[in-house]
């Protein structure tokens, strides 16, 4: 971040028509191709150079909270999916927690570890799409195009699981609607054998490329006190220097029975950001990894399920409510919201693709929430923009923004 | 390790009779408070060493529209990174006058969270820089999250099935000669 002068402060002030005026109105967006979204940010510029920033949010609110009050727990998965749209199953996934969390729900070790490989391959996707879009805001569109082709496989293994794609609507409160098939498995392995070489040929494009060095490195920085002020998390905090990670901090899904590493880096800038979140992806490949050898290791009884005993909650499968007796009852008891779920509140988090994804879900033993909060991490850091990127260059804006992994479909809610 | 009873404690020891009571949330204690003193137990859980809740992870507000003088809560999720603890505070506002004072000298975070507190509930933050709607039009003039407006029943059957496709007309465009 950069000082403006007293001097550009006064120049700011002067009236449109004024002739000493050297700064002009800029709107960035609401549709700008070059801001991934719906963003408006109305810069007053001295050339190339920002001057102020104003950013504005809210151009496409859905009213997600409002109409979680009049939707069953199950109806809200849905909503859930089109908040960071990137890793939608984080979202699902973190939803059908929170409720577990409120019906007082354990979950059996198999579907917490398929829990852990759908988040984690949500997680590559996601830092895949911000990282190499880093790239091509620099101007190398080559890694895009190279790892799309893997955004295009985890995609697959979603629709063999969900059958959804982008908004996927993955697993059911209490677990998973079916077992992973043959051909998702099939896909996983194929994922972890070849991505590695991809990661790494991607990171040999960029990581000591001394064109996208100078182009990130020093701009758009935050110092970690700020980003703390802010209530910065996720990856964006990592990268300014504070280990906060939620996986580890106050796991869930049983991630405390993994070992993996919480990378760092120092200066928040853009370069730290893209190296964090490639670093992450390390760690990401070597959970889901360990997560498959975890199921693989599970004998008898622990091998088989992929949902949690609790016919009271858990939405059965459409098949079987057409076919057998006891699964129709539990089908109409749900969908008819015969079974009523225990008064209180939780607000429980996960680490989504991009930072510190919360609900607060208060319950008044209604089917629907009394009152249902999203904390999302997009919002509460896209106002720390406007401060960061006064006084650097439009340019650097840019790559600021997308570094920053924001999604609007997030911020808006 | 922070205990929930040793916060509690401390609460009470400084701010006497503003501590209203408590309740335990899962895993999550939430503390009521009286709404004049938000800013300042917020600053002494700020500044206290043994406390440390540096982190602002979130702050809304819920509408009781049956409880009446204190129809609206708003609430502040607080965190201490160095030992992994959540507190939850509680501030009941009467909706006639919804005034509490603003976080934003503490949390520059708080300035947006809010601004979406007032556009969906008229929480009137006091000494806000900039307490103006931030998902909503401004030219809106309710806060739609308040309990009075409800969404619209999914039974309803007073709507022109024309406008939606499923109206007659639609399926018998023969009869009309086009």
């Amino acid at each position: 971040m950069k000082e403006i002068k007293e001097k550009e402060r006064k120049n700011i002030e002067l009236p449109e028509e004024s002739l000493e005026k050297k700064s002009r109105t800029l709107n960035l967006g609401p549709t700008h191709p070059a801001t991934h979204g719906v963003f408006q940010n109305i810069l007053e510029m001295d050339g190339e150079k920002i001057l102020s920033a104003e950013a504005t949010v809210g151009y496409i609110h859905r009213a997600f909270e409002k109409i979680a009050e009049q939707r069953a727990f199950y109806q809200v998965t849905p909503l859930t999916d089109r908040l960071n749209y990137c890793s939608a199953p984080i979202n699902n996934l973190g939803w059908h927690m929170t409720v577990e969390k409120l019906l007082g729900v354990e979950m059996p070790k198999r579907v917490d570890y398929m829990r852990v490989i759908i988040m984690e391959l949500a997680r590559i996707s996601d830092h895949l799409i911000c990282n190499s879009v880093i790239g091509v805001d620099a101007g190398a569109f080559t890694g895009f195009l190279y790892v799309m082709k893997y955004r295009e496989l985890i995609y697959e293994i979603y629709e063999e699981i969900s059958g959804g794609r982008l908004t996927t609507n993955i697993g059911r409160i209490g677990g998973f609607e079916r077992d992973f098939n043959q051909i998702a498995w099939e896909k996983i392995d194929k994922f972890l054998n070849e991505y590695p070489k991809i990661l790494k040929e991607f990171e040999g494009l960029f990581d000591r490329n001394r064109i996208f060095m100078e182009r990130t490195q020093g701009v758009g920085g935050i110092s970690l006190e700020r980003a703390l002020h802010y209530g910065f998390t996720g990856p964006n905090l990592r990268a300014a220097g504070l280990d906060y990670d939620i996986r580890t901090a106050k796991p869930y899904s049983r991630y405390e029975e993994f070992d993996f590493k919480v990378p760092v880096g120092t200066t928040g800038d853009v370069y730290d950001r893209y190296m964090v979140r490639n670093q992450e992806m390390w760690q990401s490949l070597s959970l889901i990894r360990q997560a498959v050898q975890k199921i693989n290791d599970l004998k008898g009884e622990e091998a088989i399920p992929h949902h949690a005993d609790v016919p009271d909650y858990y939405l059965p499968l459409k098949e079987k409510v057409y076919t057998k007796m006891e699964e129709m009852i539990y089908h109409f008891k749900i969908i008819y919201g015969e079974i009523d779920p225990p008064v209180g509140e939780v607000y429980h988090a996960v680490e989504g693709g991009n930072g510190e994804l919360g609900f607060y879900l208060v319950s008044d033993g209604g089917r629907a929430a009394y009152r249902l909060h999203f904390r999302r991490p997009c919002f509460i850091y896209y106002q720390a923009y406007p401060e960061i990127i006064v006084g650097s260059l439009i340019s650097d804006a840019i790559l600021t923004m997308s570094s920053m992994n924001m999604i609007a479909g997030e911020m808006d809610a | 390790m922070l205990e929930d009873q040793f916060i509690l404690e401390k609460l009470n020891s400084k701010f006497g009779e503003s501590i209203i009571g408590y309740e335990q949330n899962y895993d999550i204690m939430a503390v009521y408070g009286d709404k004049e003193q938000n800013l300042k137990i917020l600053q002494y859980l700020y500044d206290d060493e043994e406390l440390g809740f540096k982190f602002l992870t979130d702050l809304t507000a819920i509408h009781y529209p049956d409880n009446k003088g204190e129809e609206l809560v708003v609430t502040y999720l607080v965190y201490n990174m160095r030992k992994r603890k959540h507190l939850r505070l509680k501030f009941k506002l009467n909706i006639e006058k919804p005034d509490i004072y603003t976080l934003t000298s503490l949390f520059v975070g708080a300035n947006w969270l809010e601004r979406e507190c007032y556009d969906f509930f008229g929480v009137n933050f006091v000494g806000h820089p900039n307490l103006i709607r931030v998902m909503n039009v401004e030219e809106m003039d309710y806060f739609p999250l308040r309990k009075e407006y409800p969404l619209e029943d999914q039974a309803r059957k007073d709507k022109d099935d024309d406008m939606f496709g499923r109206g007659d007309s639609h399926f018998n465009l023969g009869k009309l000669n086009i």
